[in-house]
């Protein structure tokens, strides 16, 4: 959990399918286990909805980047596992540049801004 | 990939929702059960772990239901949903769906079945490739009308007009089967090699004429449609086989396909080819005036381009091409596109009846509209609780228009059951000589016109009941407080203006009606000339071997009027070429003495009756001066004439014309003997009764050029015409039993069919008429009725403090007649416009003309009074002790 001091960001617009895709290409993984990553690695700034975040999970399978399997959990629940697809893998390299193509852009205007 | 996927996975969830929801639910328990084990580790009690772990998921149903509204299959959901409850309501709504559904059927239905009709004859291109380049050339005749021209003018344009591809001439042909046991007449054309190249058709078994079968003398053979092959061949095998046309042997050579339709002449079902001479000599069959030409323009070649050409081409005369005066060209050629030509006649009755047939659908929408917001009226409390509840008013606009278009789609599937009927009472009704009959039916197109119909009708009057409802309210929200008694506001004013709309409309119909009613009586009022009761009349074809010669035909002719004239019951017979009111029309040009055609040019046509001495006292034909044709007009006794009053005039003015010679057709320009007229008669219609081209000579049979090998028999009979039908064939099969008789059919029966267009537009109009009329009166009752439950309480007060039950009933059929009144005006104003279409039709009535406009209007109060006055009465029975205590 981040504390209290460090504002917690909703995740940007646009950017949760990313921070979704990036996670699932280390190993598949279950909707909270997601949650908790991305909150972990974004060290607290990005706090992820379940609402918005089973249904992302949800599009992004449809659009045939994830699959998703039923996996019987240690006290006898199944729970979805997400795992990303070849297509997957290549959307979040395409959208990896992307993002760092305008994080770049941002960057300089920043810059020359100060 | 990506849109299989997402359609197998929808479809998935919509057939196993229950499967769907349950992986829903189980993946945001699996979360939150998780987020709370994550507290616990952290050490929380696990009661307070399971509540943080909620506050942090949120509410798990509104989590569910987030998740769950994603994917197209959830659109599906809500609109299958809607559909559901719409059903709902119209099942617990019976004898509201049933009035709505059978408006809506008869009114799509109607409108599909005349599109039927429509699409086909005035729509759709011809039935040939490329049909826009195809068009008929005709003659310009002495008063600037088309008029058929002659083989040699088409000889000339196939060879000096450049602005065709092709060019094909047609002539009329109607051989008789002969040596069988049931003699025929086929009805059937002479065409020019390139007929049917021309169209762009080809027989679909066997070969199409070549330039070798069109040669003067050239070879006897034929070309049979499909269905005379199958009807009295034995179908496509007949090619090869010789079949004895006028006693003569005929080679089959092909059969056109099942899907040819030759719309320049829908009946001809046999072909031959013309086998004339461009260059024949003026007195020859070459010179009439009755051949079609059908032309194919060039590629992007326009048809005034081609006008043009052909008017400087008739300008230019070339020594190759001599021209006689009748046919000299001098008043140009008309070029039309062969569209227009074959749907110039049925045109205005088709546009009229089409304009009806949109007036009724808007009138049946404007009564279910109506209906609908009646009911909604009722409904304002259940609206304004779900309102409340908070119930989205796009999704309760949603919820209406659904319900309509459920309404209009199962009252367009019942519709085109209707349309079904119609069509058949189309093809029924059609006047002869509508083309394209064969086409008319349920097809592809005719289906899409249906469903586009059915959901531009739901979505109309869903959207506007919404809007009529909406008016009404202030009092949504209110209409929790009020309840559903004062609810008379904006949806009482829709409600107005509706059936405002719905008689304007009605007149618009009733007016139009009227207008082809007056039409027609005035036109059956019109004399033909001629005594039409108890005339029986029968065409006779003489062709073939045995009647060759002019005397063998004539001989034969005479043995049958005496055998007719033998039967009890006939009065008297004769035998003309021509009959009036037939459909026939045979013209020729003349010449007179004192005036010679060559000086003159082409002075126009008058038509020729070649007769049987007793045809003018048969027909009752009135002598004017001079005499009557008779015993004295042998064949090589000086030749005799007798005109027709108007022609006289015409001709001789003032100037006696007793005495005049005239030469007629083939005898104009030659040195024949002149003809002298030796009497005048009065006029007689030949086209129909609303044409007045009555110019007309009379030459005794013997006397013509030729004996004509078609002649009707024309029978005065003492008793009822036709029962006697059956001797009079009789008595004609008793001198030849192989001769073909065909069209038996009283006088009066004929002039009844001339007027064929305007009765069938008449038939329709005035059932569309009918149904409005009665759909506004259904419409004003509605409206009268629910105002007057909706003022019970006040018509309770106003009785309770005296007034009269006739004050009452006063009031309130006054304002039903008010609103008719409005709808009224409107409707005369709306009628005036739309009678422009109906302009055409009219004969011996002015479009605007008064006294239909007065009665309509008239009709239409009497009818407003009349369905007013049951829920008047109603309200004039009401009890104010009852009323007020319900209060």
């Amino acid at each position: 959990m981040a504390d209290e001091t460090t504002p917690n960001t909703d995740v940007i617009q646009g950017t949760l399918d990313l921070l979704i895709l990036k996670t699932l290409s280390l190993a598949p993984m279950h909707g909270f286990g997601i949650a908790r990553r991305v909150e972990q690695v974004s060290r607290g700034v990005f706090k992820v909805n379940p609402g918005s975040l089973l249904v992302a999970l949800q599009r992004l399978e449809r659009s045939g980047w994830l699959d998703a399997e039923w996996r019987q959990t240690e006290n006898a629940r199944r729970a979805k596992y997400y795992s990303l697809t070849r297509a997957g893998r290549r959307q979040l390299d395409a959208e990896t540049a992307d993002w760092k193509r305008r994080v770049a852009a941002v960057a300089r205007l920043l810059s020359t801004e100060a | 990939m990506h849109l299989w996927r997402s359609l197998v996975r929808g479809l998935r969830v919509l057939t196993h929702r229950a499967v769907a929801d349950e992986q829903i639910t189980d993946e945001v328990d699996h979360y939150v059960e998780l987020a709370a084990a994550e507290h616990v580790r952290r050490g929380l009690a696990p009661d307070v772990a399971l509540r943080a772990a909620r506050l942090e998921v949120g509410n798990p149903t509104v989590a569910r239901e987030t998740v769950r509204s994603y994917g197209w299959e959830n659109a599906v959901d809500s609109v299958a949903a809607d559909v559901r409850f719409a059903l709902r309501r119209l099942r617990h709504n019976p004898s509201f769906t049933f009035v709505a559904v059978l408006t809506l059927a008869l009114g799509v239905g109607a409108t599909t079945a005349i599109f039927s009709a429509i699409d086909p004859i005035l729509l759709a291109p011809l039935p040939y490739p490329n049909a826009d380049r195809l068009v008929t050339i005709s003659d310009r005749g002495g008063v600037g009308s088309a008029a058929p021209p002659a083989y040699g003018t088409f000889g000339e344009l196939a060879a000096r007009a450049r602005s065709f591809a092709s060019i094909a001439a047609t002539d009329r042909w109607q051989p008789s089967l002969s040596e069988v046991e049931d003699p025929e007449r086929f009805v059937g054309q002479r065409v020019t090699a390139g007929y049917f190249g021309t169209l762009g058709v080809r027989p679909a078994i066997g070969r199409d004429f070549t330039g070798a079968d069109d040669q003067v003398n050239g070879p006897h053979v034929a070309i049979l449609s499909d269905r005379l092959a199958r009807r009295r061949f034995g179908g496509q095998s007949v090619v090869g086989r010789v079949v004895k046309l006028d006693d003569q042997d005929y080679l089959i050579i092909g059969v056109m396909p099942a899907s040819f339709a030759n719309v320049a002449a829908p009946a001809a079902d046999i072909w031959t080819p013309m086998q004339r001479n461009a260059h024949a000599p003026f007195n020859s069959v070459e010179w009439g005036h009755h051949y079609g030409i059908v032309a194919r323009l060039r590629e992007g070649r326009s048809i005034a381009a081609a006008t043009t050409e052909l008017a400087a081409l008739a300008r230019s005369r070339i020594p190759e091409f001599a021209r006689p005066p009748w046919a000299d060209m001098a008043g140009g050629l008309i070029v039309r596109s062969m569209r227009d030509d074959v749907t110039q006649d049925v045109r205005p009755a088709l546009l009229a009846v089409g304009g009806a047939v949109l007036l009724l659908l808007v009138i049946a929408c404007v009564n279910v509209t109506n209906l609908l917001l009646a009911q909604r009226g009722r409904r304002r409390g259940e609206l304004a609780m779900r309102i409340a509840l908070g119930a989205g008013r796009a999704r309760l606009v949603r919820q209406g228009v659904t319900e309509c278009l459920l309404l209009a789609v199962i009252g367009g599937a019942l519709g085109l059951a209707v349309a079904g009927a119609g069509m058949r009472a189309l093809i029924a009704l059609a006047p002869a000589g509508l083309p394209r009959v064969e086409a008319i039916g349920l097809n592809g197109p005719v289906f899409l016109f249906a469903l586009a119909t059915t959901t531009i009708v739901g979505l109309a009057i869903g959207i506007v009941s919404a809007l009529g409802a909406e008016q009404g309210a202030g009092g949504l929200r209110a209409g929790l407080q009020q309840g559903a008694r004062r609810a008379a506001g904006g949806s009482a004013v829709a409600r107005r203006a509706l059936v405002v709309a719905e008689v304007a409309l009605a007149i618009v119909l009733l007016a139009s009606t009227g207008l082809l009613m007056r039409s027609l009586s005035r036109l059956f009022a019109v004399e033909p000339g001629f005594d039409a009761s108890h005339l029986l009349t029968a065409q006779v074809v003489e062709s073939g071997f045995a009647y060759r010669t002019d005397t063998a035909r004539r001989e034969l002719f005479e043995q049958a009027l005496d055998a007719v004239r033998a039967l009890p019951g006939v009065q008297a017979a004769a035998v003309t070429s021509q009959l009036p009111l037939s459909g026939e029309l045979d013209g020729y040009g003349f010449e007179l003495q004192s005036k010679p055609a060559a000086a003159a040019g082409d002075d126009g046509s008058a038509l020729r009756y070649a007769v049987s001495s007793d045809y003018f006292n048969v027909m009752g034909i009135p002598l004017r001066r001079g005499r009557y044709l008779d015993a004295r007009d042998r064949p090589g006794a000086p030749e005799a004439v007798v005109v027709s009053e108007s022609f006289a005039r015409r001709l001789f003015g003032n100037r006696d014309p007793i005495g005049q010679r005239i030469r007629f057709g083939p005898e104009t320009g030659s040195s024949r003997p002149w003809d002298e007229i030796v009497g005048v008669v009065g006029d007689v219609k030949q086209q129909s009764l609303a044409v007045s081209q009555t110019e007309a000579f009379y030459v005794a049979i013997g006397q013509w050029w030729w004996v004509d090998d078609v002649e009707s028999v024309v029978v005065r009979t003492a008793g009822d015409a036709a029962s006697l039908a059956p001797s009079v064939k009789g008595a004609i099969w008793s001198v030849d039993k192989t001769r073909p008789i065909q069209r038996v059919a009283t006088m009066e029966q004929l002039i009844v069919a001339t007027e064929a267009q305007r009765r069938f537009a008449l038939a329709i109009i005035e059932t569309f008429a009918l149904a409005a009329l009665l759909l506004a009166a259904i419409g004003l009752y509605g409206v009268v009725s629910g105002a007057v439950s909706e003022r019970t309480r006040e018509i309770g007060i106003r009785v309770a403090l005296g007034a009269t039950s006739r004050g009452i009933v006063g009031g309130i059929v006054g304002g039903a007649l008010a609103l008719a009144a409005v709808g009224t005006a409107l409707g005369l104003v709306g009628a005036g416009v739309a009678s422009r279409l109906l302009e055409t039709m009219l004969f011996g009535v002015s479009r605007l003309d008064p006294t239909t406009y007065a009665s309509v209007a008239l009709l239409l109060g009497g009818v407003a009074a009349i369905a007013s006055w049951a829920p008047a009465r109603r309200a004039a029975r009401v009890d104010p002790a009852i009323t007020l205590r319900a209060e």
